[in-house]
């Protein structure tokens, strides 16, 4: 199976802080895989040195077999990478629809001489893409009624819903999606876990997942990386990071490593 | 309360006394002056109709100015000193074409009204090029490095820049320009009178020229446009998503950088409009003109909630009406103070302007 993303010696240091410490890390074509760790480990900052956010300190990225490195956000974006954000981004002022077609933007060609002299060419691909809008806050089970509403005015879980469908706008190969069920309910997870397998299914599109949810990790994933202070700790199946001493030291702390262990030989499962 | 502040319970209620010296201030100073021109307003109706068809030709300029503030506001926070001075730049520009183009009032309309459109959108393109090229050169270097503060003084130091190239233009004389600049390169430069000047309500005592419907149709077209190009196009939709979060747009695939410079573009090329039409109303342009009229068109901006489009357009008509409505019943000296002074009030009930929205709606 090949690569779809894939980092060699990624670091990216804020001064004196290592925020991603040489951290090799793939994504395999396909899959459903996770970026854990306790907070502050580093993930998001993965992510942002993914996106081209941030320049990374040392290390490659490859995407596709191109180099990301030194992209600008929209260009990277351009090349089929999209992302939500741990903390709802929307842009709140405009309605649903106007959110998700922003997301189209670098899909679509009117430029400005076109716009002025309005011509049918620039109209057909304004409507084309506002049909695609709704059909992409149907996907993601947004509620039709909703389309035209401010996004700041959405419902908490509608937001998570339509950052999705944002970026599923932006017609990605690889879809990162960063803590998306954070703040949801049981059954809010549930249909969310359920998307993103529809996601990976239906569309083709492979997911990287940044998540504290333990559950909705080890019931989705196909492969887990572990990040513990910058550092990758660990790297496998669910079963193999679950009783991984590594990754429970760092969750638990030192002792409760050891307890937990002795619990999982017992027969039972750590937290 | 009462053991906190005991003067107050001792029964001085100095916080009351000034309340009722400010009532009787209010009383004395404002509500006599304005009963008096209630009964002016009232007494002459005509006078009140033509003020505020005054207002409405000035607010119309205004408005194109003001947009230009807001617009480049809302999407990189930057009070563009200089965008006053692009208007008179601008004007230059347009009085330029005339003389090249030899426009006279006895130019006939056939050929007169295409050249006028011609001067009209080739002075947009000047202002919109210059606007984006200043954006390029200075303003982008000094983006995201620290304070903001940067590109404010960068600004200004532009404003001077702009205030001495429009200097330096008066002393251009090239045969091909025919002259326009004058003899003294100082001096206040005249156009010619092309805009017709009759009378469209003539024989109702009020008066509504032809030249005021040239300037508020004009504006209120390119309003319209700009209205529509920012709520309802794909560059439109860009532009406001990177005033919200810049970050969150680059990763929906927006070029930020080009849309800053879009920004620029469509705001440069609104003062360009302004300085023709207000060049060409007034017959006259002069090298310092932008400051007045950066400032107004600025005030307007903030009246209506900077970074809000459909708000500068009030802002401007709002201060185009007041300032009719106080040449006429207080006295042209005082409408600075008029203005600023109903500024202030406002900003002090509503902090975010009259559209702005709390969490600071932008474009």
């Amino acid at each position: 199976m090949t690569n779809i993303l894939e980092t060699r010696g990624l670091t990216k240091r804020f001064g004196g802080l290592t925020a991603v410490d040489s951290v090799d890390f793939s994504v395999a074509t396909g899959s459903i895989t996770s970026l854990i760790g306790p907070n502050g480990a580093g993930k998001t900052t993965f992510f942002n040195t993914v996106t081209g956010l941030y320049t990374p300190t040392s290390g490659t990225i490859a995407f596709a077999g191109r180099s990301l490195v030194g992209l600008k956000p929209h260009e990277v974006t351009a090349a089929g990478i999209g992302r939500t954000f741990q903390n709802i981004r929307l842009f709140g002022n405009m309605t649903a629809v106007e959110n998700v077609m922003v997301g189209m933007h670098s899909r679509m060609h009117a430029n400005v001489l076109g716009i002025l002299a309005h011509s049918a060419r620039v109209q057909h691909e304004e409507a084309t893409a506002r049909a695609k809008a709704h059909a992409l806050l149907d996907a993601v089970g947004l509620p039709a009624q909703r389309a035209d509403d401010l996004s700041k005015n959405l419902p908490y879980g509608d937001q998570r819903r339509l950052e999705i469908a944002r970026a599923l706008a932006t017609d990605p190969e690889l879809l990162l999606l960063d803590e998306p069920t954070a703040g949801m309910n049981p059954q809010e997870t549930a249909e969310l876990t359920q998307l993103i397998r529809r996601i990976r299914d239906e569309r083709a599109i492979t997911i990287l997942l940044i998540e504290h949810d333990m559950k909705l990790v080890m019931e989705i994933s196909e492969s887990i990386t572990v990040l513990d202070r910058g550092a990758k700790i660990a790297a496998g199946l669910p079963h193999e990071i679950r009783s991984n001493e590594q990754v429970i030291e760092a969750y638990l702390g030192r002792g409760a490593a050891s307890m937990a262990h002795a619990h999982a030989r017992n027969g039972g499962e750590p937290t | 309360m009462a053991t906190s502040h005991p003067r107050v319970a001792q029964g001085v209620p100095w916080r009351s006394i000034g309340k009722i010296l400010i009532v009787i201030f209010c009383v004395l100073f404002l509500t006599l002056p304005l009963i008096e021109m209630v009964k002016a307003m009232i007494a002459d109706p005509q006078l009140l109709v033509r003020q505020l068809l005054i207002g409405l030709t000035n607010g119309a300029y205004i408005a194109l100015i003001a947009l230009g503030y807001t617009l480049v506001y809302g999407i990189v926070e930057l009070i563009n000193f200089a965008h006053g001075d692009l208007y008179m730049l601008g004007a230059f520009f347009s009085l330029t074409l005339v003389g090249v183009f030899s426009l006279t009032p006895e130019t006939p309309w056939l050929i007169r009204g295409p050249l006028l459109v011609v001067v009209l959108l080739a002075t947009m393109a000047f202002t919109a090029t210059l606007n984006m090229l200043v954006d390029r050169w200075a303003y982008r270097r000094l983006r995201g490095i620290g304070s903001r503060m940067a590109a404010l003084i960068s600004a200004i130091g532009i404003s001077f820049v702009f205030q001495n190239l429009g200097l330096l233009w008066g002393y251009l004389r090239f045969p091909f320009m025919n002259g326009v600049m004058g003899s003294n390169a100082v001096a206040p430069k005249s156009f010619p009178a092309l805009f017709p000047n009759v009378n469209l309500l003539a024989g109702t005592g009020v008066r509504f020229g032809a030249k005021d419907l040239i300037v508020v149709g004009v504006s209120v077209v390119l309003l319209a446009a700009l209205y529509v190009f920012v709520t309802r196009t794909r560059l439109g939709k860009a532009m406001r998503a990177t005033a919200q979060d810049r970050d969150a747009a680059a990763l929906m695939g927006i070029d930020v950088n080009r849309t800053i410079s879009l920004a620029f573009i469509l705001g440069g090329a609104l003062a360009g409009a302004s300085g023709m039409l207000v060049g060409l109303y007034n017959g006259t342009a002069v090298f310092d003109m932008g400051f007045t009229a950066g400032l107004r068109s600025f005030t307007a901006a903030v009246l209506g909630g900077i970074g809000n489009i459909v708000g500068a357009m009030l802002g401007g008509l709002l201060i185009g009406i007041i300032s009719a409505l106080s040449d006429q019943y207080i006295s042209t000296k005082w409408t600075n103070a008029v203005v600023f002074g109903i500024l202030v009030i406002i900003l002090v009930y509503r902090p975010t302007g009259l559209l702005g929205d709390d969490t600071a709606q932008k474009a």
